[in-house]
Order: C-alpha cells, then sequence, then structure tokens
C-alpha cells in the first residue's frame, strides 16, 4: 500500500461556547478522531450538525473556523505534519495541494470581483501556473463541468450567473491549481434537487478525470453513496464507523448507522377527502410589487379539515408566494381565498381576529421566529393570553400541556430559546402555533434546517399532532421524501402553476406528466451506482427525443 | 436604458432638486431676519423716510418672491450680487476666497484621505493588537480636541518654539508654489487631524464587516496573506461606505473651516463669511450659503454615484 495523501492521527479539536448566563469556557468538538485517505480515492465524511464534519474537513488545511483551534494529534499532507509547519508554508499548501469547495458558492464568491479572476487566483498565487495557463486551464474545467459558453463564462460576476452553475464554477476554482485533494463540504446541499443531480454528476467526473483526492462532506448518506470510496460516519466528535462504501449503505454495523440509512421510516394512510375543504385557494393571480410579471397563475388548491396538502416545487416555483397570499400578506391581483366557509379578506389589514387565530403558521428559521430575550413560557403563552383572554394558573395550565404535547414537558418553560437545539426549537414553534387552536397551520419548509433523525422527530410529532387536534396542515417543501412521509394530496408547482394536482397515491403513480418525472426521478436514492443509472437513462430518453 | 444611466441621472436630478431648496431655505431664513439690508447700510442714520427711499433705491419694497425669482435667475448667470459694505462684485471677490479655500482643502484631503484609508487597512491587518489601538487612540484623541486648541499648540510650538513654519498662513498670487505650500502647512496639519478619525474609523468597520463574509474565508483557504485578502477582497466590497464618510469629510474640509482660517488669517471663504456676517453683508450672507450649499450637495451626490457604480449588480445587469 502506498502513503497516504492524507494521514490523521488523533485529532482534537477545540471551541470557544458563549452560553447564556454563563462564563465562555473552552469545550472540545472533536474527540481524537483517526484515518487514512490514498491518493486519488474519494472519502465521505457523513453525520449531522455538530458532528464535526466540516470542522475535520477544513482541519486537513489546518484551518479553524471562528473561534475553533485545532488543540492535539497530527494531519500529514504528503509526507509532512502541517499542524507543525509555519503559517507560511500552511498557506502554500492552502490554495495549492490542499483546496475548498464551500457549501453556499454564492457566499463564497466575492460579488465584486470577475468570476475568472477568482478562479485562477490561487493557481497564480501559489505559482503552479501563469496566469495565462492557468485561465486555459479554467475553461477547460468550465467545459469539463458542463458549464454554458465555457470560454466567456468567466468574464461573468457571480450574480450573472445562476446558483448551479455557480457551485460548478467553485469547483473549477479548487480544481485549477491542481491540487492533490479537495474538501468538498456540503457542495450540492444548497440546490434544487433537479440541479444537484447535474453538480454532483459534474463533480464526480471532474474528480475522476483529474484524479485527484477528495473529502466529501455531507449529511446525505445517499448523496455521498454516490460519490464516494469510502465512508466514514462521525456523531458528536466522534468516529462511529468506518468502511467502504458498499458496507456502510448495505451492511451497517453500528445501531446510529443503520438509522441513518433507515431514515424515513414513517407510514402514512392517505385520507380520502372531505365534502367540504378547510380552505379553498380559487384561481389566485398574484405578482409583487414593481414586478412586471406574476408569480402565481391561476392556483387552485384545497386542503380538507384534519389532512395535509404538501405543496412542492423547486426555489422560485412560487409555493412560499401561495404561502404570502393565504395569510394576507400579500394581496392577489386574482381570485379568492375561502377559508372554514368565508372568503378572506385579500390582505391582512382586512382580517378579523379569529382569522388571524384558525390560521397558523410554522417557519423554517425556527431560531429567527422566535425572540431570543423570551422564554419558551413566554413565547407559548402570547397566544394564549392575545386569543383567549388567558392568565395566571389557567395560563400555565396550557403551557404544560402543550409542552407535553410536544414531548419536551415543563423543564423546558424557563428556558430561552438559545439553550435550545434546533429540533426542540421548532418543537417549540409547533406549540406557540397549536396554542391559537388553529383550524390550519401553514408549514413552510419547517424540516429543511434540519437533520435527518430530527427532521424524522417533527414530521412524526406533526402527524400525531393532527389525529389529536384534527388540524389541517398546508405543507410547503422541497423535499419529496417528505412529502411521501406526510401528505394526503400534493401540489406540484412549476414555474408558478400548479402543473399536477390530487390525492398522494395519483400524483406519485405513473404516468407522470415531465416535470414530475424530472422531479421525482432527481431524489437521490441509497443504493450504489443510482446516479449513472439516472444520468444514463435521461441520456437514452434524449437520445429517443 | 442601461439602468445605472438611469440611477445616476436620477441622482443628479435629485441633486438639483435639493440645491434649488437649499436656496430657497436661505433666502427664506435671510428674509425672516429682524431688519434688511436697508437698516444695515442706514445703521444709527436710518430714519423712516431714509429707510424708505433707500429700500425703492435698492428694489427691497417689492414682494420677496419677485426678489427671489430675480436672486436665483442672476446666480444661474454667474451674478452674485454686489456687496453692500463695499460696493464689490461678489462674485469676483468669492472667487478669488474659494480659490483660496479649495486650496487649502485640496492638500488637505491629499494627505488625510490616503492616510486615513491607509491607517484603516493597518489597524484591521493588527486588529485588536497594539497597533490598531494606537491608531485609533491618536486619531480619537485629535478629534476630541477642539480644532483651534490643535492649532494654537502648533502655533506656539511648530512655528514659535521650532520656527519651521510661518504662524499666519497669508498667501497672495505672487508666492510660489512652494512658499505657499510653506504658509499653508500648519492648517493643513489641524485640518488633516480634525478629520483623519472619521474616515480611518469607517474604513476599519467598513472592512471589518467585509471580513465576516464567506468569501473572505475563501481567500483565506487559498492561501493569499492578510494583506492581500484585504486589499483584494475585502476593499473592493468596503468601498460604498468609505466614500460615503470621505465626501462628508471633505465637504467639512470646504464649508466647515471656519475656525481654522480665522486661527491662522487664512484669506479663504471662511473668514470672508464671518467677516460679512458681523456687518450684515446680506448678499454675501446669500452667495457664501447657496456656495457652501452647492459644494455639500455636490460632493454627497459624487458619494452617492461612486456608491452606484462601486455595485457590481449595478454596474452588470444580468
Amino acid at each position: 500500500m502506498s502513503d497516504p495523501l492524507l494521514k490523521v492521527r488523533d485529532l482534537k479539536i477545540g471551541a470557544t461556547v458563549y452560553p447564556p448566563g454563563e462564563k465562555p469556557h473552552d469545550i472540545e468538538i472533536v474527540h481524537g478522531v483517526s484515518f487514512d485517505l490514498q491518493p486519488g480515492k474519494v472519502l465521505g465524511l457523513i453525520g449531522e450538525s455538530g458532528a464535526g464534519k466540516s470542522t475535520i474537513g477544513l482541519a486537513s488545511m489546518a484551518y479553524g473556523r471562528g473561534g475553533v483551534k485545532i488543540t492535539g494529534g497530527e494531519v500529514w499532507v504528503n509526507g509532512r505534519d502541517i499542524l507543525k509547519t509555519s503559517l507560511k508554508d500552511i498557506r502554500a499548501l492552502r490554495g495549492g495541494e490542499v483546496t475548498y469547495v464551500s457549501q453556499s458558492a454564492a457566499a463564497s464568491f466575492n460579488p465584486a470581483k470577475k468570476i475568472m479572476d477568482q478562479v485562477v487566483e490561487a493557481a497564480v498565487e501559489q505559482k503552479k501556473f501563469s496566469r495565462k495557463q492557468a485561465e486555459a486551464r479554467a475553461r477547460e474545467l468550465f467545459a469539463k463541468l458542463g458549464l454554458p459558453d465555457p470560454d466567456n463564462i468567466g468574464d461573468r460576476y457571480p450574480h450573472q450567473v445562476s446558483g448551479g452553475q455557480l457551485q460548478r464554477c467553485m469547483t473549477a476554482l479548487a480544481l485549477c491549481p491542481e491540487p492533490d485533494l479537495v474538501v468538498f463540504d456540503e457542495p450540492t446541499t444548497a440546490l434544487d434537487v433537479t440541479t444537484q443531480i447535474d453538480v454532483l454528476m459534474a463533480i464526480k467526473e471532474a474528480i475522476r478525470d483529474t484524479g485527484v483526492a477528495a473529502l466529501y462532506i455531507t449529511h446525505d448518506l445517499a448523496v455521498v453513496a454516490q460519490v464516494s470510496d469510502e465512508i466514514m460516519v462521525l456523531r458528536m466528535g466522534d468516529m462511529v464507523e468506518f468502511g467502504s462504501t458498499d458496507q456502510i449503505i448495505n451492511n451497517p454495523q453500528k445501531e446510529y448507522t443503520q438509522a441513518l440509512v433507515s431514515v424515513r421510516s414513517i407510514d402514512h394512510e392517505e385520507k380520502q377527502p372531505t365534502p367540504e375543504p378547510v380552505l379553498s385557494v380559487q384561481g389566485i393571480t398574484a405578482r409583487y410589487k414593481g414586478l412586471n410579471f406574476d408569480v402565481l397563475h391561476n392556483v387552485n388548491v384545497d386542503l380538507h379539515p384534519g389532512q395535509t396538502l404538501a405543496v412542492v416545487g423547486e426555489s422560485g416555483s412560487g409555493k412560499s408566494t401561495l404561502a404570502r397570499v393565504i395569510t394576507g400578506l400579500l394581496p392577489p391581483r386574482d381570485g379568492d381565498i375561502v377559508f372554514a366557509g368565508r372568503t378572506l379578506s385579500p390582505s391582512l389589514a382586512g382580517r378579523t381576529r379569529e382569522d388571524l387565530r384558525e390560521l397558523q403558521m410554522i417557519y423554517q428559521m425556527a431560531d429567527v421566529a422566535m425572540n431570543p430575550r423570551q422564554t419558551v413560557g413566554t413565547i407559548i403563552g402570547r397566544p394564549l393570553e392575545f386569543y383567549f383572554n388567558m392568565r395566571g394558573a389557567e395560563k400555565r395550565k396550557r403551557i404544560v400541556e402543550l409542552l407535553d404535547e410536544i414531548e419536551l414537558g415543563e423543564k423546558f418553560m424557563d428556558r430561552y430559546p438559545a439553550e435550545l437545539s434546533g429540533g426542540q426549537k421548532q418543537r417549540v414553534c409547533i406549540a406557540r402555533s397549536l396554542a391559537a387552536k388553529p383550524k390550519m397551520i401553514i408549514c413552510d419548509e419547517v424540516t429543511s434546517a434540519l437533520d435527518p433523525l430530527v427532521a424524522d422527530g417533527i414530521l412524526k410529532l406533526l402527524l400525531d399532532l393532527q389525529k389529536i387536534e384534527d388540524v389541517a396542515y398546508l405543507f410547503i417543501t422541497h423535499d419529496l421524501a417528505t412529502v411521501r412521509a406526510i401528505s394526503d394530496s400534493i401540489a406540484v408547482m412549476y414555474q408558478g402553476r400548479v402543473v399536477r394536482y390530487g390525492p398522494k397515491s395519483q400524483v406519485l403513480s405513473p404516468p407522470f406528466d415531465d416535470y414530475t418525472d424530472l422531479l421525482l426521478s432527481s431524489v437521490p436514492e441509497m443504493h450504489l451506482g443510482w446516479l449513472e443509472e439516472v444520468v444514463a437513462h435521461r441520456k437514452m430518453e434524449s437520445a429517443g427525443n | 436604458m442601461h439602468p445605472i444611466i438611469k440611477l445616476v441621472s436620477q441622482r443628479i436630478a435629485l441633486g438639483l432638486l435639493l440645491l434649488f431648496g437649499a436656496s430657497a431655505l436661505i433666502f427664506g431664513l435671510t428674509e425672516a431676519l429682524p431688519g434688511d439690508a436697508a437698516q444695515a447700510v442706514l445703521g444709527q442714520a436710518a430714519t423712516p423716510e431714509s429707510l424708505a427711499n433707500l429700500r425703492e433705491e435698492m428694489g427691497l419694497d417689492r414682494p420677496a418672491l419677485t426678489r427671489y425669482v430675480e436672486w436665483l435667475g442672476g446666480i444661474l448667470q454667474g451674478d452674485l450680487g454686489t456687496s453692500l459694505t463695499n460696493k464689490l462684485d461678489i462674485a469676483e471677490s468669492v472667487g478669488k476666497r474659494l480659490g483660496n479655500t479649495l486650496f487649502l482643502a485640496f492638500w488637505a484631503a491629499l494627505i488625510s484621505v490616503p492616510l486615513a484609508i491607509l491607517l484603516g487597512l493597518l489597524a484591521v491587518r493588527y486588529r485588536n493588537r497594539w497597533p490598531d489601538k494606537l491608531i485609533s487612540a491618536v486619531t480619537l484623541t485629535t478629534i476630541s480636541i477642539p480644532e483651534f486648541l490643535i492649532g494654537y499648540v502648533l502655533v506656539y510650538f511648530i512655528a514659535v518654539k521650532l520656527g519651521w513654519f510661518s504662524p499666519l498662513a497669508m498667501i497672495n498670487d505672487s508666492m510660489s508654489i512652494w512658499q505657499k505650500l510653506s504658509a499653508i502647512a500648519l492648517p493643513v496639519i489641524v485640518l488633516t487631524m480634525v478629520v483623519l478619525a472619521h474616515m480611518m474609523r469607517m474604513t476599519r468597520a467598513a472592512i471589518l464587516n467585509v471580513m465576516q463574509s464567506a468569501y473572505i474565508e475563501t481567500a483565506e483557504l487559498k492561501g493569499l496573506n492578510n494583506f492581500k485578502i484585504i486589499y483584494r477582497h475585502a476593499f473592493p466590497n468596503a468601498i460604498a461606505p468609505i466614500v460615503n464618510v470621505v465626501m462628508l469629510n471633505l465637504a467639512y474640509l470646504v464649508v466647515g473651516v471656519v475656525v481654522v482660517e480665522v486661527v491662522f488669517v487664512y484669506p479663504g471663504m471662511g473668514q470672508y463669511l464671518v467677516d460679512h456676517v458681523t456687518k450684515r453683508d446680506v448678499p454675501v450672507v446669500l452667495a457664501c450659503g447657496v456656495i457652501f450649499a452647492a459644494i455639500y450637495i455636490g460632493l454627497n451626490m459624487v458619494a452617492d454615484i461612486v456608491a452606484i457604480l462601486a455595485n457590481p449588480r449595478l454596474r452588470h445587469p444580468k
């Protein structure tokens, strides 16, 4: 066996934390992780948030984000321990031998500089190539990564290309200096599922063609299964399991890995539509002020009491705009919102307190949807005071009931949002909306910011609460697995139109329209070779047409 | 039409509108003051008859609006009126004074703006270490001391004790450029010290704000050193707020130098204005007011336009 390109031994990483009400102190976030990576191989680092996967990835460049410090162990790259070299040598390593692709290319590109200047900068700076050579190489990479007009796209500014294209430019940026190792940190997580598949394939082919080694960091096991040779499963800064991709996916040894592989185990029986929908969206057409085109075109959907309607689509499909129209934040240009038998005022100002109470909302970002200076008890108690005029012991009793319903319990009453985990915060938001005893809740991407296992728990909770409280959900999401898990009926949106609508069993069964087919076939599946199968299938289809 | 042309023309139109409003305000306020030019000229000798005669002679008996329109029309043709006290054409006297003020402001700006930005960059580079703290401490001290005090202290030590420069900043046309520069050295130093802190602090804050961005991390992971990161990646994105505060300070260098000009007996606009305010020479005060307003609005308009041009999203639309 040849010498490993990257050899990590007993790596320990610490960070300073600032918990509310306590003195700042140091904690350890990675507790002695060891692994090897051979040249030209791809190692997948997988785990939930807080597992330390990005931190380990950046440690291979001797970099700690924010207050993160490497406190112990060894990181050998190309036969030298980079934790013991000077800053000057580390700078020569970064951008030369080891490069980085971040989750959000949109944020990681400098908005004030042309793409080409940024793509070749490291290669030129590290004296790997002359500016001219580097530009030629960049154009080659642009072509290889399937970017349109590869000869000229470098002259554009980052805001002039799409998110998926920019992510590919970021990959070109990382590959341009001919590095030995690329750290991919969730490179496709921020992309739409149909875009992800193209970027994933582009990255995979680029890795194969250039023979570069890679650390591929993601929380999505199905994605990492497509690109990596080996997988390391991490949890809370410890290695859980390390093995070949085949072994981890098909024969996981540890309980935690098995849970990750079998996630999305919810089984939800589809309910039949009732004669009286609780919400009827009738011919809604809407546009934002200052735009000269409609973002919603004649949208018609119904939601039945105690049931879930999933509105699914990519970013820009108009699904969040629909929620804004239903809540009255964006008065439509045409059409009606009929709720519980009455036609609602198009604007928020015209709605009664009863309208507001019966129609609640839960958001994607639980932590910004709560006042950080209020306790959980105050947050949940507010709608009780506002809608039901509850005070004192009566209010307290109801808060405790709600806390029990969301499986947190009374002890959480005096905590502040900052003291809660992501999943707990979202539970508090659910309790706050339930406190109003609504007929319907709009859930806007409520599980998108959460780890798979935590998200699963939230979905189960929402389904249980639906049975108890008989509340209807309008569930906005881009995640088809979530849709499968909880919906009774589905509306697929594309460019402001509902392209497919009906009961779940019908929407998810063939024959499909082109867009739904594309959407469904783009969801990564947890078996090896899925990516190649889909891409081959699509090539065949387009050849057939 | 390119959106940037539209935005820039909007700014220019807005600036002109603002200037028009400012002229009306200045005229209105001098009208509202008790007494008028006729009273100021006659002084103690004023009787009701002589006042009425003089007012008719000067056209002051006509409605204010008519006089405003005439005055504005005159300004648009470059006629700023005649001084009451010395009967000289205001445009001619102001022209020379304004030239002197701009000369002083130019040299103060030439030194202070690059120095402030350089110090700001240094402060970011050595953030929270001693160079940063020293720069902040010194600039904040100089801005906190009243400028007349700095002026007199400098006069005492540099001009009187050391004898390097003249304590008086008198300049005239017969002097060579070097003689002039030597004469204005002390006021330039004082002005630099006064405006430095604002610009340096804003440069520091704007760049530090940008340094939080993800693209700075990208630059760091390319192995760039700190100066290249700041200069290449942070500075271009911090231009708009920096230009804003630079322009405000440039405006101050022209409009707010009254005290410094008086301390150093410099023949600029500030002295001229102060002299004529004490003599209640209304046409001169009006003319100076409009010129100051024009400079202020003009410089802020430039700041707005630079901020628009510095935004790549506006410069290169999709």
